[in-house]
């Protein structure tokens, strides 16, 4: 089985054609937006983080911007720094430009200014743009994909019936040679021992139940009922009554195949094959930037109460488990699989038409957030103050 | 009438989860498993889309089985047909309380 992608120096096969404009700090955010106005065909993140932070998150952000500017999706990538961040800018630059793409960097303050940093970066994105746009698609294996998948604003349909179908998808991709990654270490608890028992080996459950009670230790040093932050108080009007029960219905959505290995949050897939977890929590704009730097060129996101959000690099595709809720929100949901709910269809059935629309989304059909740019809030996740 | 429905995933649950609307207090629902049995349930509470009800009698401290699994502790001693949610269910997860 094949699809039609873009090869990249690397080897690495990307569903779309980026030129990504990356601030390498928050306060370079504003040059960034205002370059990519202007320039079509570019993407950018507007995070967060990058400056007065521990070492351990200046490094992981930093790990995180390569890992995005790595990300086959990305043709080309222009750096946005201001110039006295504490991320690494030149590091960033140094592996960057090692994958073979065309990199370029600006820095903010050697520029004398804010102005001159947009005149000048939306010069070099559009010579970027007319650069990568002759690039054609070629026909790959299969196996060259690597998945990513989520569940958001989850009810009680999510491990019933749009989860059965991402699990359906997983499979199916893993035997078929390819990478699956699934995340939200939160919504491991109460479910962890079932993941554990398919690692491949002890040293892998033991990384999973480590990942777990980081977390779960994480949330108790707050001294209180989690409840009201996980579940949420959507996922409990949604009929989910405890993280466990969530977290029971999420797990579905990783299938039924071994479990490889853990992936820290910054790390992107190099050679990984079959289904691997990536250590995130659960909140979007945290998760779909850890998930677009594992290198994924798309992602599978369940819901039932109707999470809408994309990402900028990554087209996301919308199973909807509550027929309800597709029928309210049909213009941001990809797929229905409250059908499977009234009884309409079978999981294998919708699991089928989900991998349909993955392929045709491969090849280059947008999903429905994507068409309307619903993608702008990002985050890269940090563990320590900031400071 | 319209069949009011109510699906229980694993044979070791002792709730089921309703996708129905408009449920209300003595309406009849039935209960099917993955084999397409069927239990007929009269419900105890208004329960609303997606809401669990149980299909045993679960005394106070015992666990609530969903997925063949753990989902919680009975908070209160809870019968056959009532609605099963925050107020009768405890997590037991992450919790800094405790």
């Amino acid at each position: 089985m094949e699809f039609m992608g873009y090869v990249r120096p690397d080897g690495k096969v990307g569903s779309r054609n980026y030129v990504a404009v990356i601030p390498s700090v928050t306060c370079a955010n504003d040059v960034a937006q205002a370059i990519c106005h202007h320039v079509q065909g570019t993407i950018t993140y507007l995070h967060h983080q990058g400056c007065c932070q521990m070492p351990p998150d200046l490094d992981r952000v930093t790990d995180t911007l390569i890992s995005l500017g790595l990300s086959p999706n990305v043709a080309a990538v222009l750096i946005v720094s201001l110039g006295c961040e504490g991320t690494d800018h030149a590091r960033m630059y140094r592996e960057l430009s090692a994958s073979g793409k065309p990199v370029e960097i600006i820095h903010i303050q050697e520029m004398g200014g804010v102005s001159k940093a947009i005149q000048q970066g939306t010069d070099i994105a559009r010579r970027l743009a007319v650069k990568v746009s002759g690039i054609q698609r070629e026909k790959v294996d299969i196996s060259k994909v690597i998945m990513a998948i989520k569940c958001g604003a989850s009810d009680t349909t999510s491990g019933m019936a749009s989860n059965c179908v991402i699990g359906y998808v997983a499979d199916k991709l893993v035997d078929l040679g390819a990478t699956v990654v699934f995340g939200e270490t939160t919504e491991f608890l109460g479910g962890e021992h079932l993941l554990a028992k398919r690692a491949v080996n002890d040293t892998v459950a033991k990384e999973i139940f480590r990942i777990v009670d980081e977390m779960e230790k994480r949330a108790m040093s707050i001294g209180c009922d989690m409840r009201k932050g996980q579940p949420t108080p959507g996922n409990i009007a949604g009929g989910l009554s405890s993280i466990e029960e969530k977290s029971l219905g999420a797990i579905v959505k990783s299938g039924t195949r071994p479990i490889q290995g853990v992936l820290a949050y910054p790390q992107h897939v190099t050679n990984q094959k079959g289904l691997w977890i990536k250590d995130t929590p659960g909140r979007e704009p945290e998760i779909l930037t850890g998930m677009a730097a594992t290198g994924a060129q798309f992602m599978m996101f369940s819901t039932g109460l109707g999470a809408p959000q994309g990402f900028p690099s990554m087209p996301v595709i919308k199973i909807c488990g509550n027929p309800h809720t597709y029928q309210r929100m049909e213009d941001d949901m990809d797929l229905n699989a409250g059908l499977i709910i009234t009884g309409e269809k079978t999981i294998e059935e919708v699991g089928e038409e989900a991998f349909d629309k993955m392929v045709r989304v491969l090849n280059g059909e947008m999903t429905k957030n994507e068409a309307i740019q619903y993608f702008s809030a990002i985050d890269i996740h940090c563990l320590g103050p900031v400071i | 009438m319209e069949l009011k429905l109510a699906l229980k995933v694993n044979d070791k649950d002792n709730v089921a989860t309703i996708f129905a609307d408009g449920i209300t207090s003595g309406m009849e629902v039935e209960v099917r498993d993955k084999k397409g049995n069927a239990d007929l349930v009269v419900v105890k509470g208004d329960v609303p889309y997606g809401h669990k009800i149980a299909v045993e009698d679960i005394a106070q401290g015992k666990q609530i089985i969903k997925y063949g699994e753990e989902i919680g502790i009975a908070s209160h001693s809870i019968t056959r047909g009532e609605y099963v949610h925050v107020h009768n269910l405890d997590s037991m997860r992450g919790r800094g309380d405790l």
